[in-house]
C-alpha cells in the first residue's frame, strides 16, 4: 500500500486507564474512502479507541498518524452519549452550526459560507423543516440526525460515529445506515462503532473487532473466515 | 413616576447605582445562562461568599476593597472550577466548605474590628457603598465582560451544549471554561457591594431560569435573560426608592414575581402544544 494514501495510521497503539490496559499493541491503517466498522463486546475498548483518535485520550504507547491532509480537528464526531443535557434550550440550527466552529479560529461570528454549509447539511439529512425546533423536544432518531449534520459541518474527510443507532427503532436504524452509506459514497471516510454485526458485514469495507487481549482487522470476508472471531458472529451464544 | 425619574438622574448616588447596576445585571444574566446550564451556579454562590471575606478583610486592614477582592475572587474562581470539574472530589461539598469558610472568616474579621454596622451593608448590599472610583472600575470591568461575552458567544454555546464534541473538534474547552470563571468572578466582585454578597448570585440564576421556562433556543434565552435582568433591576430600584426597602432584596423579590409569571406562561405554552 502506498504510504501517502493513508488517512490514519495506527502503530503499536496501547491505551490504558490508570493501570488497566484496554488496547495493546494495535496496528491498522485507514485509507481515504474506507468504511471501517469497529465491533466488540461492551467494555472492549471501542469508545476508548475513538477518544484516542480524537486526541481526547493520550496513548500510553505507539502512535496515531494522520495523513492525506487530515487535521486532528477536522474529524466529524458523533459521541456515544452527548454531553448535552436533556433540558438544554438550543434550536436545531444552533446545534448544527456549532459544528462549523473548528474551521473558524477566533473570529466571533459565523460567515455566510458556514451558514450555507449548515443549510446544505440540514437539507442532506432531511431536517431543514426542524431548524427552529428545540433540540430537546425531538425524538431520538431526529436528534441523531441533528448530531450527524453537526458532525458533517465539522468535516469533509472523516466521520467518527460511536454507536449512532443505539436506541433507534429498526426502521429509523435502516434509514440512518443508508444515510451514512450515502455520505461514505460521496467520498467521506467513515469509522463507525456498532454492535450490529450484520450491518457491519453489509456496509463496511473493513472490520476491526476488539476482544480481550487481542484484536482482528480485515475485510468482512476475512472476518467471516477468521475462526477466532466466531463468538462475535454467533448471535445468542456469544459471551 | 416623573419624580422618581428625576430623582434618579439628579441624585449622584442613585445615578451611579443605576449605571453600575444595569451593567452588572447584564453581565450576570449573560453569564448566568451558561453557568446554570453547565450546573456551575454553585460556583457563583461560592464566589460571592469568598468576595465577602475578601471585602471584610480589606476593610479591617484599610486596604482598597476592589484591589483586594478582584484577585482573591479570581483565584477562588479557578480553584472552584477545578474542584467542580474533577470527579475525584465531591464538588458541591467542597464548594460549600470554601464558601462558608470564607463567610465565617469575614464575619470574624468584621466583628473583631468592631465595625458591626458595616456588616449589614456587606451582607445585604448598599448603594451608598459605591465610590466614584468604584464606578470607574465597575464600568470598565463590566464593559470588558460584555465585549468578551459577545466575542466568544459561539464558543461559549458550543462548550455549554456539548463539551466533549467541542473538545474533539479542537475547541480549547479548558481555556474557555477559565474565561467563563474569570468573567463570573469579575461580575460578582462588581455587583457584590450593591447587591450584597448574600444576594448577588440571584442576579446570575433568576433571569436564566425564568427565560428557560419559556424560550427554547440558546439565543432567545440569552437575550431574554438580559432583558429580564435589566428590567427587574430597574423595577427593584424604584421599589426600593419608593418604599425604603433594601435595594438587593427588592430586586430579588421582583425576580421571584417574574419567575412565577414565566413559569405560568411556560406551563400554558406546553399544554397548548401538547
Ligand atoms: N474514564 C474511565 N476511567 C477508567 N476506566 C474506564 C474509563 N472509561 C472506560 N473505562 C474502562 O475501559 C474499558 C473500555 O471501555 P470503553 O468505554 O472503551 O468500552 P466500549 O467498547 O466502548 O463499551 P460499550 O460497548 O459499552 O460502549 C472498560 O473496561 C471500562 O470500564
Ligand atoms: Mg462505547
Amino acid at each position: 500500500m502506498d504510504k501517502q494514501e493513508f488517512l490514519i495510521n495506527i502503530e503499536n497503539l496501547t491505551l490504558s486507564y490508570e493501570n488497566m490496559t484496554v488496547i495493546k499493541d494495535m496496528d491498522f491503517r485507514v485509507t481515504g474512502g474506507d468504511y471501517l466498522c469497529i465491533v466488540g463486546e461492551n467494555g472492549s475498548g471501542k469508545s476508548t479507541l475513538v477518544k484516542a483518535l480524537l486526541s481526547l485520550k493520550k496513548p500510553v504507547g505507539g502512535t496515531i498518524t494522520f495523513g492525506g491532509g487530515l487535521k486532528q480537528n477536522e474529524i466529524g464526531y458523533l459521541p456515544q452519549q452527548t454531553g448535552a443535557q436533556q433540558d438544554f434550550p438550543a434550536s436545531v440550527y444552533e446545534v448544527v452550526i456549532s459544528g462549523c466552529l473548528n474551521s473558524r479560529g477566533i473570529r466571533p461570528f459565523y460567515s455566510d459560507r458556514e451558514r450555507k454549509m449548515t443549510a446544505e447539511n440540514m437539507e442532506r439529512l432531511g431536517i431543514t423543516h426542524l431548524r427552529k425546533r428545540s433540540y430537546r423536544e425531538l425524538s431520538g432518531g431526529q436528534q441523531q440526525r441533528v448530531l450527524l449534520a453537526r458532525a458533517l459541518c465539522a468535516t469533509k474527510k472523516l466521520l467518527l460515529l460511536d454507536e449512532p443507532v443505539s436506541g433507534l427503532d429498526p426502521m429509523v436504524t435502516a434509514e440512518m445506515y443508508e444515510l451514512i452509506a450515502d455520505i461514505n459514497r460521496s467520498g467521506v471516510t467513515v469509522i463507525m462503532v456498532t454492535h450490529d454485526i450484520s450491518a457491519a458485514m453489509k456496509y463496511a469495507s473493513h472490520i476491526l473487532c476488539l476482544r480481550q487481549d487481542t484484536w482482528f482487522f480485515g475485510t468482512p470476508g476475512e472476518f467471516l473466515a477468521d475462526s477466532s472471531s466466531d463468538f462475535m458472529k454467533g448471535g445468542e451464544n456469544n459471551g | 413616576m416623573g419624580d422618581i425619574i428625576s430623582a434618579f438622574f439628579s441624585t449622584p448616588i442613585l445615578f451611579r447605582a443605576l449605571i453600575v447596576g444595569i451593567l452588572v445585571s447584564l453581565c450576570a444574566a449573560l453569564l448566568g445562562v451558561s453557568l446554570v446550564l453547565k450546573r456551575y451556579s454553585m460556583i457563583g454562590d461560592g464566589l460571592s461568599h469568598v468576595g465577602f471575606g475578601a471585602l471584610a478583610i480589606a476593610a479591617v486592614m484599610n486596604w482598597a476593597p476592589m484591589v483586594v477582592a478582584v484577585p482573591v475572587v479570581i483565584a477562588a474562581a479557578f480553584l472552584l472550577l477545578r474542584i467542580s470539574s474533577s470527579s475525584k472530589i465531591k464538588g458541591d461539598s467542597a464548594i460549600a466548605l470554601i464558601s462558608t469558610g470564607a463567610l465565617a472568616i469575614g464575619v470574624m474579621a468584621v466583628s473583631l474590628s468592631g465595625m458591626n454596622s458595616d456588616l449589614d451593608s456587606y451582607l445585604f448590599g448598599s448603594i451608598y457603598a459605591i465610590s466614584d472610583e468604584d464606578v470607574v472600575i465597575s464600568v470598565a470591568l463590566a464593559l470588558l465582560v460584555l465585549v468578551l461575552f459577545v466575542f466568544f458567544y459561539t464558543k461559549i454555546f458550543a462548550i455549554t451544549f456539548d463539551e466533549s464534541f467541542a473538545r474533539a473538534t479542537g475547541t480549547k474547552v479548558g481555556t474557555y471554561n477559565m474565561l467563563i470563571a474569570l468573567l463570573t468572578a469579575l461580575t460578582i466582585v462588581i455587583g457584590m457591594r450593591m447587591m450584597g454578597s448574600m444576594l448577588i448570585s440571584s442576579l446570575i440564576i433568576f433571569p436564566a431560569l425564568c427565560s428557560m421556562r419559556v424560550f427554547k433556543s440558546f439565543r432567545a434565552v440569552t437575550i431574554c435573560s438580559a432583558v429580564i435582568s435589566v428590567v427587574t433591576f430597574i423595577s427593584g430600584m424604584v421599589i426600593s426608592y419608593e418604599f425604603g426597602t433594601p435595594g438587593g432584596a427588592s430586586i430579588v423579590c421582583v425576580n421571584i414575581a417574574v419567575f412565577a409569571v414565566f413559569s405560568a406562561v411556560g406551563a400554558v405554552l406546553r399544554r397548548n402544544r401538547a
